[in-house]
C-alpha cells in the first residue's frame, strides 16, 4: 500500500465505524474540496449508496460556481441532499454588509446547524477538517463529542487509543467525526489527481488568481496563482510558505478567533 | 512517501513544546504568516518569541505555558516525512498523553538536563514501554543551563539507562540538546565538541516505519454487514496476512468454515487480494449469519480463543477501579463485558508492586489484570499482531484504561 492507501483505507475505516455506531448519520458538506473528498470516500464505503444524508448549510453567501457544482452532482451521486438555511436570521438582516465574519458565521452556519441537528435528531455529523488548517484543529478528536448548544469541550477530550472510538459519551448531544483528520492539503490535491474526484472550478486559476479555500464570498480571498490544473496545484503546494486558510479572514481576527468560533461549535 | 509517526514525551518544562517548535523553524516547516502570527500572540502577552508557541495553540496554554492537549503536526527531511506529535507532561493530561502515544511508532523523551530525571518522565517512559514503543531516543536538553557539561551528561545518561533496563529497554540514542538554540536537534552543536554522536534528526532518520503484517496468517476482522443489490457484504479491515478470493476461511469465534466468493471495493471489481490495512467487502458463499466481531481467520492457522485474558493495562480514567466491577473490553471489533479475576497494582514511575492480590486500581497506575470475558475473543500475543494483541477497556461507557495482551494465553 503507498500512502494514499493507507490514508483512504484509515478513512474508510472511521467512516464504517461512524455508521455502525450512528445510524442518524449526517454528512456536512460544504462544496469545497476536502469534504468533496470526503463525500468520494463515503461512496467508495458504502459501494456507491450512501445511506445517510448529506448536508449543505446554505449561508447565502457561497459563490455562483459552488451552488451549480452542488445541484450537479448531488443529481449525479444521487445523494439525498439537505440544504438548510438560517432563514430566521436571514430575515433579520444578518449579512456581511451589516454584520462582522464571526456574527455572520455564528448566524449563518453554525445556529443553521444547531437547528438541523435539533429538527432531524442528527446524532453524529462526518466533517471534513484537517489537523494540518489550523493550531487548534491539530488538537482534535478523530469521535469528537458536542454538548447541545455545540461547545467543544478541548479542555477534557476523550481518550482515544488506536482506533477505538468512543461512541457512548453520555452528556454529549451529538458526535462530530473526522474521517480526514490525518489528511494534509497536498494529501487531498493528490488523492484527488489519483480518483480523478470532481472539483469546483474554482479552485483552479483565472486571470492569475485561484481560490484555494472556499468559504462564504465577501470574506474568501483569492490567493496569486498561475496553476490551472491538478498538477499545477500540487506543485504550488510543494513550494508555498503561506498558510492554507490565509484568504480567509475570521481566522485572523484576532490570534484566538479560531478556538472561539471552535468552542461556539463552528466546524 | 510514507510518514513516520513519533511522540515527543517528557516532564512538564523539560521542554518538548520548545524542540518541536525549533524542529519546524529549522526544517523550514513553517508558514511565514504563522510565525508573524505567533510573534504577534508573544507580544500580546508581553513575551519574547517563545517556540513552544507553535504547538501551544489553546489560549490557556499560551497563557499559563502548559500543553493541555496533544497535537499533531507534520514535517520532512530529505529522507522522508514525520508527523511530531506532542503529548502533555503534565499528570493530570495522561490521558491526552496517552491517546497521543498510541498513535506513534517510534519515541523521544526529553529530559531537562538540570532537573534531571522527573516523576513523570519515568512514568512516560512506562507507558512507552507499555504501549509496545521499541524504538526509542532520550534527549537531554536544556545542556546551556550546566554549562554544556559532558561529566553532567554521562552521569544522567547513566540514570536513564538503568530505569530503561527495569522496562527490558534501551534507548537507541541519548543526545544532549538545546532545544532553544536548537542544538543537535536539526543540526550539529559547536558547543559539545565532546559528542561525537548523532543529531535528533539523524536518530529519526535511522528509525523504522512499522511494516504492516502482510506475512501472518490471515486475520479479517468484521466492522459490518451491508446488503448491496442482492449481495450481503461483509465489510472490515484485514489485520494481518494477505486475503484471496477463492480461500477457505474460519469465522472466530463461532467457528464457521466457509470460502470467500468475491472481494468487494467499489470501482476496482474482480480484485483477487488484498493485504493486511486493507479496508475491503467480502461475499461468502454459503449463507452464514455473520456479525459485527467476528474474525476471519486462515483455516490452518488458528488465533488464541481467549477464554481469559492476561494483560497489562495502564488505568487513564479519573475515577478507581474496584474489581468487583464489570468492564467492557473492546478489541479490534469485538467487545465483551468482563469481569476481572485477578489484578495486581503497579506504580507507573517506580515500576513497583504496589499491591499483588488488589481490590482496587487507582488512576495513573499499571493494573496486571487477568480478564474472564463473558464470551470467548479472538486475541494474538502483542508481538505477533499488533492489531489483535492491544485493546481498550471501558467503565461506564467511557475509556477508562488501554493494554496489552501479554505472554502466551491459555487456548479455548
Ligand atoms: N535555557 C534553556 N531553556 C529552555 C530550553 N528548552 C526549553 N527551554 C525553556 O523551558 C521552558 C519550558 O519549555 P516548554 O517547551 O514549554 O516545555 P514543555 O512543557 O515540555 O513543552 C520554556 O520557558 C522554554 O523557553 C533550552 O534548551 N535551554
Amino acid at each position: 500500500m503507498d500512502h494514499l492507501d493507507i490514508l483512504e483505507n484509515k478513512s474508510i475505516h472511521i467512516i464504517r465505524e461512524a455508521y455502525k455506531q450512528f445510524h442518524q448519520l449526517g454528512l456536512l458538506w460544504s462544496i469545497g474540496k476536502d469534504s468533496t473528498t470526503l463525500l468520494w470516500l463515503c461512496r467508495k464505503a458504502f459501494f456507491g449508496n450512501l445511506p445517510f444524508p448529506v448536508i449543505h448549510i446554505d449561508t447565502t453567501f457561497k459563490f455562483p460556481e459552488m451552488y451549480t457544482f452542488r445541484d450537479h452532482w448531488a443529481k449525479e451521486w444521487k445523494l439525498n441532499l439537505i440544504i438548510s438555511k438560517n432563514q430566521e436570521a436571514l430575515d433579520r438582516g444578518i449579512g456581511y454588509a451589516t454584520h462582522d465574519a464571526i456574527t455572520c458565521c455564528d448566524e449563518l452556519k453554525t445556529k443553521a446547524l444547531k437547528q438541523l441537528i435539533a429538527q432531524k435528531k442528527f446524532k453524529a455529523i462526518l466533517v471534513g477538517i484537517r489537523r494540518d488548517e489550523h493550531g487548534i484543529r491539530a488538537k482534535e478528536r478523530v469521535f469528537s463529542p458536542r454538548s447541545e448548544n455545540f461547545t467543544w469541550n478541548y479542555k477534557n477530550q476523550p481518550t482515544e487509543l488506536w482506533d477505538q472510538y468512543n461512541s457512548s459519551a453520555e452528556s454529549s448531544d451529538h458526535m462530530r467525526i473526522h474521517p480526514l483528520l490525518h489528511w494534509t492539503e497536498l494529501d487531498i490535491w493528490e488523492y484527488i489527481k489519483r480518483e480523478n474526484i470532481p472539483i469546483n472550478e474554482l479552485y483552479f486559476a483565472k486571470n492569475g488568481k485561484r481560490y484555494r479555500s472556499l468559504g462564504c464570498m465577501p470574506i474568501t480571498k483569492p490567493i496569486d496563482s498561475t496553476a490551472t490544473t491538478v498538477d499545477a496545484i500540487i506543485a504550488e503546494l510543494k513550494t508555498t510558505k503561506t498558510a492554507e486558510r490565509a484568504g480567509r479572514s475570521q481566522d485572523k481576527e484576532t490570534a484566538y478567533a479560531m478556538q472561539k468560533l471552535r468552542s461556539l461549535g463552528y466546524m | 512517501m510514507n510518514t513516520l509517526n513519533f511522540v515527543i514525551v517528557g516532564h512538564v518544562d523539560h521542554g518538548k513544546s520548545t524542540l518541536i517548535g525549533r524542529l519546524l523553524y529549522d526544517t523550514n516547516a513553517l508558514p511565514t504568516d504563522r510565525v508573524e502570527e505567533l510573534k504577534a500572540a508573544c507580544n500580546a502577552l508581553g513575551r519574547e518569541l517563545e517556540f513552544s508557541f507553535i504547538t501551544d495553540h489553546l489560549q490557556e496554554e499560551r497563557e499559563q505555558n502548559v500543553t493541555i492537549d496533544t497535537t499533531q503536526i507534520k514535517f520532512k527531511t530529505q529522507n522522508r516525512d514525520y508527523t511530531i506529535i506532542d503529548a502533555p507532561g503534565h499528570k493530570e493530561f495522561l490521558k491526552n498523553m496517552m491517546t497521543g502515544a498510541s498513535q506513534a511508532e517510534a519515541a523521544a523523551l526529553i529530559v531537562d538536563a538540570k532537573e534531571g530525571v522527573q516523576e513523570q518522565t519515568r512514568r512516560h517512559a512506562s507507558i512507552i514501554a507499555l504501549l509496545g514503543i521499541k524504538q526509542v531516543v532520550v534527549l537531554l536538553n536544556k545542556m546551556d543551563l550546566v554549562e554544556f557539561s559532558k561529566e553532567r551528561f554521562d552521569q544522567l545518561k547513566a540514570q536513564t539507562e538503568t530505569f530503561f533496563k527495569t522496562l527490558d529497554m534501551t534507548p537507541a540514542h541519548i543526545i544532549p540538546i538545546v532545544a532553544k538554540d536548537g542544538d543537535n536537534c536539526a543540526n550539529p552543536s559547536t558547543r559539545m565538541q565532546w559528542y561525537s554522536g548523532l543529531t535528533f534528526l539523524e536518530a529519526l532518520d535511522q528509525f523504522t516505519i512499522k511494516e504492516k503484517p502482510t506475512n501472518k496468517p490471515l486475520r479479517y476482522s468484521v466492522q459490518d454487514v451491508y446488503k448491496v443489490g442482492e449481495k450481503r457484504i461483509l465489510v472490515g479491515r484485514v489485520e494481518a496476512g494477505v486475503l484471496k478470493s477463492g480461500q477457505k476461511i474460519t469465522f472466530l469465534p463461532s467457528n464457521k468454515q466457509t470460502v470467500v466468493k468475491t472481494i468487494e471495493v467499489f470501482g476496482n471489481e474482480g480484485k483477487k487480494e488484498a493485504e493486511a490495512g486493507e479496508c475491503i467487502g467480502i461475499t461468502i458463499s454459503d449463507p452464514l449469519f455473520i456479525e459485527r466481531g467476528e474474525i476471519a481467520c486462515a483455516v490452518e492457522q488458528p488465533p488464541i480463543i481467549a477464554q481469559k485474558i492476561e494483560s497489562n493495562v495502564f488505568w487513564f480514567s479519573s475515577k478507581n477501579f474496584e474489581k468487583k466491577d464489570k468492564i467492557t473490553i473492546k478489541l479490534a471489533t469485538q467487545e465483551a463485558s468482563c469481569r476481572v479475576e485477578q489484578l495486581e497494582r503497579i506504580d507507573s514511575s517506580t515500576f513497583e508492586v504496589i499491591e499483588h492480590d488488589a481490590t482496587q486500581l487507582c488512576p495513573t497506575e499499571i493494573g496486571r489484570f487477568v480478564l474472564i470475558p463473558e464470551k470467548p475473543i479472538v486475541i494474538e500475543d502483542f508481538n505477533e499482531v499488533e492489531e489483535l494483541g492491544r485493546f481498550v477497556l471501558e467503565l461506564n461507557g467511557e475509556a477508562a484504561g488501554g493494554g496489552i495482551v501479554v505472554s502466551k494465553q491459555d487456548k479455548a
